[in-house]
């Protein structure tokens, strides 16, 4: 299992490393000047001048992407263009409301999905299952900023239940705390509930006619034990796997919920950097949220030996 | 007799539609929800009643009535009309995407499946490329070369090439394994002929199935772009803007933000429905489950 374990980890080495390259490069594989795009229309041409230097655009390619790497390895993600700050400062401090935002989305679409999926399955054919699945395209065409405005005008201006906007830290006490992060992330959760409830629904299709199943339901377990304990389990690697693939959609999700829902998060400093041309923190959120990914499907890689015994490393 | 011989070669194909509709009819709403915004894009210049550009500061804010039919924007600007050319750009992305995203992908996928050394090279990029969240890709893309319909479509192309080569490497590499494939190589069928006759029209069903994903996910990926701030430029009237116009008024005037709302989330229901009724005709694995 350990040595599993580390021979996984090293595996995410070689991934990181060409994420890594392909962030930098680019800078340079952009047709034009990326210098004179960044700096802008107004700029003169010293602004355009000081703007390579800073990005290092002056320097040959290689002696410039050896600088970069060994300067991330050791944590630093270069030096904001617009505020003079460490980027990696900036990204830490927004970390937190978008840590528990991206946390509730996906504790309430797992919640959320794998029940629906569950009796989808078991019922397949039946009133919850089309309406699950009817339920689950819908919530694949609805555009996150949609689905958010919709929610706000419904339970924030006409119902007065949630605040509109805004972002309260578990520190000024859990109430708040939750109340202002209800809607976000119900909006963020929704397309990743649809994906897991359909892995669910199929995953479990595949499960429930299998002979272990009838001979569980035959000694006489209850509904329930059958579904959850049996079938479920059984049916759970596709499922987690599934969970890890989509957590992308969490990612692209939190940049726009944060948006609408004015959340001083990563996702709100990603955008900010848009507009003020930004790239060392567009660059560094990258470089972060995908260094997450692996990692997020790295462990779904070590769980399943939770789900499946056979599965032995 | 000939007249009627002249016109039923359609017969059997017509037929064979039908039945298609019949089974899978989410297919028949997908295409014809997709018409309705396909029709309003290509006549749009015929369907608007106010000229979308222009400025009306009196009407500005104005909620729906019967000039102004899904109101008016910050600036007095019609939301109907802005809507209606709104078509025009998210299927012009939806489909350049699609395109350059398969084409691509196809000659990725085609190359890794035939040629080892560089399968090797490409597929080490593919997953870096997959395990970068696909709208940051797009955003540095395009904070990098600026703002504009072409740059926005190749940026969001990029992040789609790994699953088309993906794909396309796996159709090859299992056709290689196949007896008939082995049979041509034996009997020496020159490489293009094998490539014509056995390899492209097996990846023709799963790439179609996949091109409208893309479609999909490529028109909402456009809207999110514009939304933010890095996607189409503000002057082009792509249902992202309109949106994000909208942005900080929309609690005294919603009409701004839900119409091209509605609008983007009708088109993606669309096209996700037609892939979803696509996949369940087209995979064997698939159709032999539910049956």
């Amino acid at each position: 299992m350990i040595s599993y374990i580390v021979s996984r980890l090293l595996a995410t080495i070689p991934v990181m490393a060409i994420v890594a390259l392909i962030v930098f490069s680019l800078l340079y594989l952009s047709p034009g000047d990326p210098a004179a795009v960044l700096a802008g229309e107004q700029a003169t041409s010293e602004d355009i001048e000081r703007l390579r230097v800073v990005l290092g655009l002056d320097q040959p390619f290689l002696t410039r992407f050896g600088q970069w790497s060994w300067a991330v390895l050791t944590g630093d993600l270069g030096t904001s263009v617009f505020s003079n700050r460490p980027v990696a400062d900036l990204i830490l401090q927004r970390m937190e409301p978008t840590i528990a935002l991206t946390l509730l989305a996906l504790a309430l679409a797992v919640l959320i999905a794998v029940p629906l999926g569950v009796v989808a399955a078991w019922r397949s054919g039946g009133i919850v299952d089309r309406l699950a699945m009817g339920l689950a395209v819908l919530g694949f065409s609805l555009p996150v900023f949609v689905l958010s405005y919709l929610l706000i005008l419904f339970f924030s201006v006409q119902l007065k239940i949630f605040p509109v906007q805004g972002y309260r830290p578990l520190a000024d006490g859990l109430e708040p705390f939750l109340r202002h992060l209800a809607l976000p992330a119900f909006a963020l959760g929704i397309v990743y509930a649809a994906l897991i409830a359909r892995m669910t629904r199929a995953s479990m299709l595949e499960v429930l006619n299998q002979d272990y199943v009838r001979t569980a339901r035959a000694k006489g377990l209850s509904t329930v034990a059958v579904l959850v304990g049996h079938a479920l389990k059984n049916a759970a690697v596709p499922i987690v796997t599934v969970i890890g693939i989509g957590f992308a959609l969490l990612i692209s999700g939190v940049v726009v919920t944060e948006t609408v829902f004015n959340i001083p998060g990563v996702g709100r400093l990603t955008v900010d950097a848009i507009l003020r041309r930004d790239y060392p923190v567009i660059q560094g959120v990258i470089l972060v949220f995908s260094g997450v990914y692996v990692l997020v499907n790295l462990l779904v890689d070590l769980s399943y030996a939770l789900f499946d015994p056979r599965i032995r490393y | 007799m000939t007249a009627a011989t002249d016109r039923t070669p359609a017969p059997g194909r017509i037929a064979r539609v039908r039945a298609l509709a019949v089974d899978h009819p989410t297919i028949a709403i997908g295409i014809a929800m997709l018409a309705v915004v396909v029709l309003a894009g290509a006549l749009a210049p015929l369907l608007w009643t106010v000229d979308p550009q222009t400025i009306s500061p009196a009407n500005r804010l104005r909620k729906p009535n019967e000039r102004f039919w899904f109101g008016a924007d910050l600036i007095g600007r019609d939301v109907y009309s802005r809507t209606v050319f709104g078509a025009r750009v998210s299927l012009l992305v939806g489909l350049g995407v699609a395109v350059a995203a398969i084409a691509t992908g196809l000659v990725v996928g085609l190359l890794s499946g035939f040629v080892r050394w560089f399968d090797a090279v490409a597929m080490r990029v593919m997953d870096g490329l997959m395990a970068i969240p696909s709208i940051l890709l797009a955003v540095a893309l395009i904070a990098l070369t600026g703002a504009s319909l072409q740059n926005v479509i190749v940026a969001i192309a990029v992040s789609e090439v790994p699953r088309v080569a993906r794909l396309v490497r796996s159709v090859v590499l299992s056709l290689k394994e196949q007896p008939f494939v082995e049979a041509a190589v034996a009997a020496g069928t020159p490489f293009h002929l094998l490539l014509i006759r056995h390899v492209l029209p097996n990846t023709t069903a799963p790439l179609l199935v996949q091109g409208t994903y893309i479609f999909a996910s490529a028109v909402l990926t456009e809207a999110i772009l514009s939304f933010i701030g890095a996607g189409t430029p503000p002057a082009i009237p792509s249902w992202g803007n309109l949106i994000a116009e909208g942005r900080t008024v929309f609690q005294i005037a919603p009409h701004i933000v839900l119409f091209p709302g509605i609008a983007l989330s009708w088109t993606v229901l669309a096209v996700n429905l037609l892939g979803d009724g696509l996949r369940d005709a087209l995979d064997p694995r698939f159709v032999s489950r539910t049956r």
